[in-house]
């Protein structure tokens, strides 16, 4: 399969503390990808890197083959490289539809098209995407009065919204009721298969990132310490011992 | 039982008599009549409220508004000025509110606009037919006079100045200050406006802190003041028109998602800074033309006090549109009216003390008033301004409630 | 600009100036720092900042009318300014301390009208001069001359300055002050009444305009209406240095102070608020343009 993002040798720093130390990792066109960790591994640091949040120290790091390291968050955003956010922000003064509507895609648009009203199918889509999260029932409530765990499903949807070609999710099932878990570990797959969306997790959750992912990265203390299957990577000893603090 | 469009019509007609019967007796009697035409209106609107859908009521609202705004100089020609004044407040309030209250961009320098566009007028109208250095070098020594079509396409041509310049500054400013967040953009901003003002007045081509005396009106002081209060009422009225157009657009989200939070906009790919520049450049546009216009009514103009207000007309804005509830499109405008009728009663009964009334309406609406007037009246009345929710859970569900709800 | 041969022509002006400056640069500085306070603990940026400062400046001029030295108005000036400070945030600061940035800024917006009118009404618009009586000093064969009182002012305002510093590293209530701008939240989970300790903070700024106030009526002039290039070169400062960053506040301070000197009298006196409004929106642009270095913006 083809990388759609390759990463190399991505080193990023905060004053002394080296959050991500010449990293590499490549994500496959059309799959889904993991990326673990122990907290302050550097996960984060590293979505933000890719989606240009803040500047990197050295490395390379391409989309669809063009270097996109020194490009701002829009354009990178706008190429189809989209992310949520690990603290879930949605617009919290508008209602559901209205945070759906305006995350449509803004790849093409000139400057006329802000004159432009809502079409009915975009409409359409953003109440067929709310019922495919299961907030139809919430489409008219201001999205800062939801649940946490809804704030996260809003989010998702409005991704999909984007149409994107890649989607960096930050720990997509932390907040989320685990009865619900299951049902979103569906949807995403679905978003995979259906929609065509290349995704790359950040998770915490082993079932679930175990259960989603076809490859898996594990970083630790901002250093890649390994990357396999599922399989590989449950039996590899140093993910285990990063993971219970025996580093 | 709803009111049908005749009876709409029939209350156009007795409002449209009331006005008549105004201006038959353009004295006390006159006054009374207003009087009357208010007691119409408040008739008028309860019983819109009660038998009328919510699209009837919008456009008896707006043909009430719109007849009122047409006979009220006629009705209180004592009070002319103040009403065309109230005209331009609306105005400032609703322009204020397209950065500050549905972008989030509070500033407090938007007066830059207005000045700018009353100095490019100025020097248009004056350039036209006179060498602008000579002229402020007399320093109002000389008076021209122009004859109307002197004056009128004068007039003209410095609106269009007006406009463009305004938009020009909006853009290149917005370049320098839209790196700016929050509380260092309300200062920016500030600093910016102030710096304007002393700017100009250190220029000598424009008269410098002399200013500069506007050309005559051609006519009479009557037809002087209607001219200018129909001005600034039409220029109001279209403020309120487009932006009433322009928040039914994608436009409207964009920028109330940039309110909410502008760095998950950029993360969804919206062109953050263009949606900020074509919104201060509107609200440039409106302004500078307001500008223009209030120029020539003032028949003369001068840095600090006329053109770059900062403290006064500047503060202003903000406050009329806090006051009558930021984010919407009737709250600046109810804010402005309000506004201006406590300034007019304070500046009349409380002289003296009206700037501590004036600081203090400013610590009271934001410490203690927040949501504003509609605001206010939206928590308090949710049904009348179509605020509920359907809770239907799947989509066919919902389909189902609405075809009820419109048998 | 015929001004600047003149510097070049007799060299000792410029110390002149710079001397002028650096003293009256130090009350910036300590101004400044009371504002760096409160906008670090409680995050409130205060508009008020130069009108407590005139406040300040008025108290000492009423008791000079009184016959009172204005050295004995230093303490009550505080004392007042404490009281008047902790009222202010009990009745509006404490309903907008919460709210979002714009809200706080337009509260202290308000206050300073308020301030400002009154002010004129009680005293009037003339400019006013807090009578010190001292003389003036003559250095460098007579070419440089400097009142005595900006001398012990200066020394007074560094005296002012070392105390706060010591009140917030050695007290309780300062360590809590402390404890509090770094993470609200978890000083309240760790007992410290945050609300307590706001409003001590925007009293303890307050007293420390009030004291600033009573200096600069001894050495410079007040005016109802000057406090808003008092509070605009506060935000200057500020902004130039960064929070928490007291060596930076004295060094723009002091600095600021000289640059207005020599701008002044190069471009002539008028020029005073444009040379500093100039000022803050050039340090605006220089912020901007290292944040974008950063793909982030000026917060
Ligand atoms: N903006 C920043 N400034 C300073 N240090 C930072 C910044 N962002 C992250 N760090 C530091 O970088 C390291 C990695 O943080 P990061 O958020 O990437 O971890 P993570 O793997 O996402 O952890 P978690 O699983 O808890 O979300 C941490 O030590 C963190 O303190
Ligand atoms: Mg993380």
């Amino acid at each position: 399969m083809n990388s759609i993002i390759e990463i190399k040798d991505v080193s990023k720093a905060f004053g002394g503390v080296i959050a991500n130390q010449s990293i590499s990792i490549n994500v496959a066109e059309g799959g889904i990808t993991g990326l673990i960790g122990p907290n302050g591994s550097g996960k984060t640091t590293l979505f933000n890197s890719i989606v240009g949040h803040h500047p990197i120290d050295s490395g390379s790091i391409k989309f669809e083959g063009a270097e996109i390291s020194t490009f701002k968050v829009q354009q990178i955003a706008r190429l189809g490289l989209l992310r949520t956010f690990q603290q879930t922000r949605i617009y919290s003064k508008m209602n559901c539809v209205q945070n759906m509507l305006i995350s449509i895609p803004h790849r093409t648009s000139g400057i006329l098209d802000m004159f432009k009203a809502h079409s009915p199918e975009t409409n359409e889509r953003a109440l067929e995407l709310l019922e495919f999260v299961g907030l139809f029932s919430k489409r008219n409530l201001i999205a800062g009065d939801l649940s946490f765990g809804q704030q996260k499903l809003l989010e998702f949807a409005m991704a999909l919204m984007n149409e994107p070609k890649v989607l960096l999710l930050d720990e997509p099932t932390a907040g989320i009721n685990p009865t619900l878990i299951n049902g979103l570990i569906d949807r995403l797959k679905m978003a995979n298969e259906q929609f065509g969306v290349t995704l790359f997790v950040i998770e915490h959750n082993m079932r679930v990132i175990m259960n989603l992912a076809e490859h898996i990265y594990c970083l630790a203390h901002g250093e890649l310490l390994a990357e396999g299957k599922p399989d590989d990577i449950q039996n590899d000893q140093r993910v285990v011992d990063a993971y219970l603090g025996a580093h | 039982m709803r009111l049908s469009q005749n009876s709409i019509a029939l209350y156009v007609v007795v409002i449209a008599l009331g006005f008549l019967a105004s201006l038959l007796f353009p004295n006390e009697l006159a006054q009374i009549s207003g009087l009357v035409i208010v007691v119409v209106l408040i008739q008028t609107w309860i019983l819109a409220n009660k038998y009328m859908s919510v699209g009837q009521r919008a456009f008896v609202l707006y043909a009430v508004v719109i007849i009122c705004g047409i006979a009220a100089p006629f009705a209180f020609p004592n009070y002319v000025t103040q009403i065309a004044i109230l005209w331009l407040m609306i105005l400032f309030a609703l322009t204020w509110d397209m950065m500050g209250g549905q972008m989030g961009y509070n500033s407090l320098g938007n007066i830059i606009f207005f000045g700018v566009g009353m100095y490019a007028s100025a020097i248009v109208q004056i350039g036209l037919y006179y060498d602008v250095a000579q002229y402020t070098s007399h320093a109002g020594a000389v008076k021209v006079q122009y004859d109307w079509f002197q004056y009128v396409f004068g007039m003209g041509l410095g609106l269009i100045a007006a406009a463009i310049s305004a938009v020009v500054v909006a853009v290149v400013l917005g370049r320098v200050v839209f790196g700016l967040r929050g509380p260092y953009f309300a200062i920016g901003t500030l600093g910016a406006a102030i710096a304007a003002g002393e700017l100009v007045g250190a220029w000598d081509y424009v008269g410098g802190g002399g200013g500069i005396t506007m050309p005559t009106f051609p006519g009479s002081g009557d037809e002087r003041s209607l001219f200018f209060y129909f001005a600034l009422f039409g220029l109001a009225l279209f403020t309120f028109a487009f932006l009433k157009w322009l928040y039914s657009r994608r436009y409207a989200l964009a920028v109330n998602a940039i309110r909410d939070d502008e760095d998950k906009a950029e993360a969804m790919g919206i062109h953050t800074l263009r949606y900020k520049t074509v919104a201060w450049a509107m609200s440039a546009f409106l302004l500078g033309m307001s500008g223009a216009v209030f120029g020539n009514m003032s028949g003369f103009v001068e840095p600090l006090e006329v053109a770059f207000p900062t403290i006064t007309f500047g503060i202003f804005m903000v406050l009329m549109a806090l006051l009558g509830g930021k984010g919407t499109l009737w709250g600046p405008v109810l804010g402005a009216v309000v506004f201006h009728i406590i300034k007019e009663l304070t500046w009349t009964y409380f002289l003296g003390w009206q700037w501590v009334a004036l600081g203090m309406l400013i610590i009271i609406n934001v410490a203690y008033f927040q949501q504003g007037i509609l605001g206010w009246a939206q928590e308090k009345w949710p049904d009348f301004f179509g605020l509920t929710v359907d809770e239907s859970d799947t989509r066919e569900a919902a389909a189902d409630a609405s075809g009820e709800a419109s048998k | 600009m015929d001004n600047i041969s003149l510097l070049t022509m007799a060299p000792v002006l410029n110390v002149q100036l710079l001397v002028d400056g650096l003293l009256i640069g130090a009350i910036f500085a300590l101004v400044a720092y009371g504002l760096a306070l409160v906008w670090g603990v409680t995050n409130v940026k205060n508009l008020a900042q130069g009108d407590f400062v005139m406040m300040g400046g008025y108290i000492a001029y009423a008791m000079t009318l009184a016959g009172i030295h204005p050295f004995l108005a230093l303490p009550v000036a505080i004392v007042l300014m404490f009281a008047f400070g902790w009222l202010i945030y009990k009745t509006v600061i404490y309903r907008v301390v919460d709210k979002d940035l714009f809200t706080s800024l337009l509260a202290t917006f308000g206050i300073a009208i308020v301030v400002q009118q009154l002010l004129n009404l009680i005293f009037g618009p003339e400019v006013k001069i807090a009578e010190s009586g001292f003389g003036i000093g003559e250095y460098l064969d007579g070419g440089l001359t400097v009142s005595n009182i900006k001398v012990i002012a200066f020394f007074l305002a560094l005296a002012l300055a070392l105390v706060v510093v010591l009140f917030m590293k050695k007290s309780r209530m300062g360590q809590a002050i402390r404890a509090t701008s770094q993470n609200a939240r978890a000083a309240r989970i760790m007992g410290i009444d945050t609300d307590k300790v706001y409003a001590i903070t925007f009293a303890l700024n307050a007293a420390i305009c009030g004291a600033a106030g009573v200096l600069i009526s001894m050495i410079w002039v007040i005016q109802p209406y000057f406090g808003t290039s008092y509070s605009i070169r506060a935000f200057v400062i500020v902004t130039a240095a960064g929070l928490g960053n007291l060596p930076g506040v004295i060094m723009a301070g002091l600095g600021l102070g000289a640059l207005e000197q020599f701008g002044s009298f190069i471009l002539g006196a008028e020029f005073q608020q444009a040379i500093v409004v100039g000022l803050l929106l050039v340090i605006l642009v220089i912020r901007q343009i290292q944040q974008s270095r950063h793909r982030q913006v000026v917060k």
